[in-house]
């Protein structure tokens, strides 16, 4: 479903270019949790942000489902990570002005995806209706990284990237919200990748990709 | 961008400050010039009862008996067909303490007092009758002394010895008024030596002119203040943010065990540092600003009150530094929030934009219901209040309150917008619009208060304008004005002219001067005709007005005089003449826009057999439209008349117009100026906005909206809530505009005049609101459009 081929990029830093992706291939399947670590700097996050479109590579190729995201547009991009992908950040980045109802719902009603049974079982599942009048800093950092999966998964996308989801939560909140995304992520047999600095956390994924200096190790 | 929002701020509310009070002391410094000429209002004096002057006997009974006086006689002559103040002094006995009384003694006293004599006029004088120091010119057939500049007199008089403004205005022997000196040797009482022929007039501090123009100098300083206040918005966004984008450094410091206290005087050292250099740009600006507006103002006060001011700006050292001050003060009170803030700051803080909007939403109750107490101060100054200083208090009040309130106006429609939202991008567009609300009110109060003046102002000098051309309709009725060179070229012309058979009717007019209450009026005259009967503009009157006027009992008085002297019809008034008291019963009141003076008209041959002395230069013609401009060139052929002294109607309304336009050119330049600042604060607002706004903008970024889309969303927020606030400042503007026609107008010139409203020019003003919030806001708005996804990606994390 994900295939990543040669992947590069670059940035200028001081005046010089830095290599950040040295030629990178990953491939993920539908219903596949991979998990990708690697030391800090080595390039993980930028390897998500590319796949998401969020930033463009170099050179190389990316292919999720049947398109190429490395030939998109701008819009093409905005496109693809609004219809077919699900993102959760470290930081949780929910919309500060709107209550948690309205964040579950943002994606999946301007992608026009919204399915209200699935939206139920989300909150459902997701332990979030006694919250969804509430403002995101009204709520601790596990039920906004809850409410973050449920805006990611809201849509049903063809792709999940979390980028460190637990890395600000303590280990047993990292651990109960983890099992409730990779539950969900079963649930719509969606790809799942997860960049993580937790061996622990990763090895409880499919599979393990671990980056080094640019290149897949 | 903070430096440069800051100093922008800074210098923009130090220039305008500084501008308008630089104006203002420019005016002053005239004011004093123009009091302090032999015997201004700052001089006391006796004068006469009953009559405009009075026998010069009394002054030799008060010398003799030890009262410092000194004697001034005043009439009008006509240079070239222009009216000139002219006052006969005695320079020998003049108090020292009478502002002009050096001047004199500087020259020759025996050159001043002999035969031709001499006489003394303000530079600018000089300049405005084309004549060289040393030159005659001519009033009436008569040679007038030479000419000499004496920079200290006040343009427009013209200064002789008293014994040859007596031969002039031929009135030997006569006396206007005693000048009293301040010298403190004992002296009989007044009664003693001059029965009840005279009263004293004791000095003011304040002269009538500075009085007259009150409301022109607070109505400047209130533009002043409220740019300074515009500016100082702009400033304390720049601060707040500045401060905001710090606080991780600041918390950093403290957490390292530097005290609040020694912050926060580094941090008031380098905003004095700051203010200290934007203060000196904005006061070099603020010098450029009264230069270049100083020639509409000096119109304005000419075309409105009569009063002169030289075309030059002098500035006295208390301005740079009151400049400077001003400055640091105001940035020091601009920085006041922040300032606390820091010194409260918890180490440990985190970002709680909702808890901070709950916080926010007590201050704004707390802010509506002091906006509702201002209101109600304001209701009870208009039912109560009763001067100029009431009516501005009024406007003062009505715009704090209204500033006070726009942001819960603003919440209300907001969230009536996002109750109306079904679509998750409308819905967040209403409620992301409403929580950057805080950060934007400051500024959008800025451009409500100015587009709130915008509106009353323009309303108010467009009511003016339309009532002034109807009134100027009426009021120049003639077909042709004539002002001719003396007495006896106008008998020669109406000689000329009635042996015209174009001339359908000619029309003499006059005007004397004279006294009401102690303060100067005019005495028009004017003859009995079907024209004035047709046109001449009044207010009110009795039946038959006009035939009652024929006997020359009865006057119409001007607006502003019946209002100042509370004067209605039917009431009885004597004017002091030269013969005696003249008794008169009001029958009538009749607009006289634009006249800083009393006035009353009588019937002209009325008022020539009761002040004989009266020029009778000016005619107005009754001329056929086909005729009037072949019968000019003849006139002129005939006559030696030139443009000045010979002018249609056509040429006089223009004219006329022409002056009522410069006199408000000032305004219009000030509401610019104010609705240009109000821009900048709104940009400046933005722009330090734009970055905070960052964390908010990106996960909807990543979740699928492209940059362009967003950037369009963030333009139509800040044109909705600058529409809100158009649209709120509409009402509250023509309420200012009432304020002003219904209240200080009356109360400043006297006239009330008729409120309307222009739909057009409001619509104008809403479109120009908003292309200043299109210009304010296009710039943050392409940034975020352009803006690189590495910069959007950085919100979501630091490591690559």
């Amino acid at each position: 479903m994900l295939r990543v081929t040669g992947l590069t990029k670059s940035y200028r830093s001081a005046g010089e270019d830095v290599a950040v992706l040295r030629g990178v291939d990953l491939a993920v399947a539908k219903g596949e949790s991979v998990a990708l670590s690697g030391e800090s700097g080595s390039g993980k996050s930028t390897l998500l942000h590319l796949i998401a479109g969020l930033d463009a590579a170099d050179s190389g190729e990316i292919r999720l489902a049947d398109v190429t995201v490395s030939g998109l547009n701008d819009a093409g991009r905005a496109e693809l990570r609004r219809d077919r992908l699900g993102l959760v950040f470290q930081q949780f980045n929910l919309i500060p002005s709107l209550s948690v109802a309205d964040n579950l719902v943002f994606q999946s009603r301007i992608a026009g995806r919204h399915d209200a049974a699935w939206h139920d079982e989300l909150v459902e599942r997701l332990g979030l209706k006694s919250l969804l009048k509430r403002y995101p800093e009204q709520l601790s950092g596990g039920q906004q990284q809850r409410v973050a999966i449920g805006r990611a998964l809201a849509p049903k996308p063809l792709l999940l990237l979390a980028d460190e989801p637990t890395g600000n939560l303590d280990e047993d909140t990292a651990d109960e919200v983890l099992a409730l995304a990779r539950d969900l992520v079963a649930r719509t047999g969606c790809g799942f990748l997860m960049v993580t600095h937790s061996a622990r956390l990763a090895a409880t994924l499919d599979r393990q990709v671990t980056l080094h200096a640019g290149i897949v190790a | 961008m903070q430096l440069a929002t800051l100093l922008i701020g800074l210098i923009s509310a130090t220039a305008l400050w500084s501008g308008v009070q630089a104006l203002n002391q420019q005016a002053r410094i005239a004011y004093d010039r123009a009091a302090a000429t032999f015997g201004g209002a700052r001089t006391g004096m006796l004068v006469s009862r009953d009559s405009a002057t009075f026998p010069q006997k009394l002054f030799v009974d008060l010398r003799r008996a030890g009262w410092p006086v000194s004697p001034m006689l005043e009439g009008r002559v006509q240079i070239d067909g222009r009216s000139f103040r002219l006052l006969g002094v005695e320079p020998v006995t003049l108090p020292s303490e009478v502002g002009n009384a050096p001047a004199v003694g500087r020259g020759s006293l025996q050159t001043f007092v002999t035969p031709p004599g001499e006489m003394l006029v303000a530079p600018e004088t000089l300049r405005d009758l084309g004549l060289k120091e040393g030159e005659r010119p001519q009033a009436g057939g008569i040679s007038l002394p030479p000419l000499r500049a004496q920079a200290e007199l006040a343009p427009g008089a013209l200064i002789v010895d008293i014994g040859i403004a007596q031969d002039i205005l031929k009135m030997p022997g006569q006396v206007s008024r005693l000048l009293v000196g301040k010298s403190k040797a004992p002296h009989a009482t007044l009664e003693s030596v001059a029965g009840e022929k005279l009263r004293l007039v004791e000095p003011s501090a304040e002269s009538d002119l500075e009085r007259l123009t009150d409301s022109f100098h607070l109505n400047l300083t209130a533009f002043g203040l409220l740019s300074f206040f515009v500016g100082l918005f702009i400033v304390n966004s720049a601060i707040g943010l500045a401060f905001e984008q710090r606080l991780p450094m600041l918390r950093t410091l403290r957490a390292c065990g530097v005290s609040a206290r020694l912050l926060n005087t580094v941090l008031v050292i380098e905003l004095v540092s700051l203010a200290l250099v934007a203060g000196l740009i904005g006061l070099v600006c603020g010098y450029f600003i009264a230069a270049a507006l100083l020639p509409d103002v000096a119109a304005s006060l000419r075309g409105l009150y009569g009063a002169q001011i030289p075309g030059q700006l002098s500035l006295k050292p208390v301005w740079w530094f009151a400049g400077i001050a001003i400055s640091i003060l105001g940035a020091l009170a601009a920085a006041a929030a922040s300032l606390a803030k820091a010194i409260r700051m918890p180490v440990l803080a985190t970002a709680q934009p909702q808890a901070w909007q709950q916080a926010q939403r007590r201050w704004l109750m707390f802010q509506s219901a002091a906006a509702l107490a201002v209101f109600a101060v304001a209701a009870a100054l208009i039912q109560f209040g009763d001067s100029l200083i009431a009516g501005f208090a009024v406007l003062a009040a009505l715009m704090l309150g209204a500033a006070l309130i726009l942001p819960m106006v603003l919440q209300i429609a907001l969230a009536f917008g996002q109750r109306g939202a079904r679509q998750p991008v409308g819905i967040w567009f209403w409620a992301d619009s409403r929580q950057q609300l805080s950060g934007l009110s400051l500024a959008l109060m800025a451009l409500l208060l100015a587009l709130a003046v915008n509106v009353g102002v323009g309303t108010m000098v467009e009511s003016f304008s339309r009532t002034f051309l109807v009134w100027l309709d009426g009021r120049l009725a003639a077909d042709v004005y004539i002002s001719a060179a003396s007495d006896t070229q106008a008998k020669e012309i109406r000689a000329w002219l009635r042996d015209r058979p174009e001339v359908e009717a000619i029309l003499p007019g006059g005007r004397a001067d004279s006294q009401l209450g102690g303060a100067p009026i005019e005495v028009l005259g004017l003859p009995d005709h079907t024209t004035y009967r047709d046109n001449w503009p009044l207010l009110e009157s009795t039946a038959n007005a006009w035939v009652r006027l024929r006997p020359g009992d009865t006057c119409l008085v001007s607006e502003q005089l019946s209002r100042r002297m509370k004067l209605a019809i039917g009431d009885h008034i004597e004017v002091p003449a030269p013969g005696g008291s003249w008794p008169l019963e009001i029958v009538g009141i009749y607009a006289d826009y634009g006249n800083p003076k009393g006035q009353i008209a009588v019937n002209f041959a009325a008022l020539t057999r009761r002040f004989p002395q009266t020029p009778q230069t000016r005619l107005g013609l009754r001329v056929a439209p086909d005729h009037i401009a072949p019968l000019i060139t003849a006139l002129q052929a005939k006559f030696g008349l030139d443009d000045r002294n010979i002018a249609d109607q056509a040429t006089m309304k223009r004219e006329s117009r022409r002056v009522f336009n410069r006199t408000f050119s000032v305004t219009a330049a000030l509401n610019a100026f104010t609705l240009g600042v109000a821009g900048i604060a709104l940009l400046t607002s933005l722009l330090t906005l734009a970055n905070s706004r960052l964390p908010q903008l990106a996960p909807l970024w990543a979740i699928g909206l492209t940059r362009r889309r967003l950037a369009a969303l963030e333009l139509l927020k800040t044109m909705a809530v600058a529409l809100i606030t158009a649209l709120f400042a509409l009402p509250l503007g023509l309420l200012v505009a009432w304020c002003l026609l219904a209240i200080v107008n009356v109360k400043a010139f006297g006239w009330r005049l008729p409120f309307q409203i222009f739909p057009l020019q409001l619509i104008e003003l809403v479109a120009v609101a908003m292309a200043a919030a299109l210009c304010a806001a296009a710039l943050p708005v392409a940034r975020l459009a352009r803006m690189q996804p590495a910069t959007l990606i950085r919100t979501f994390v630091n490591e690559r």
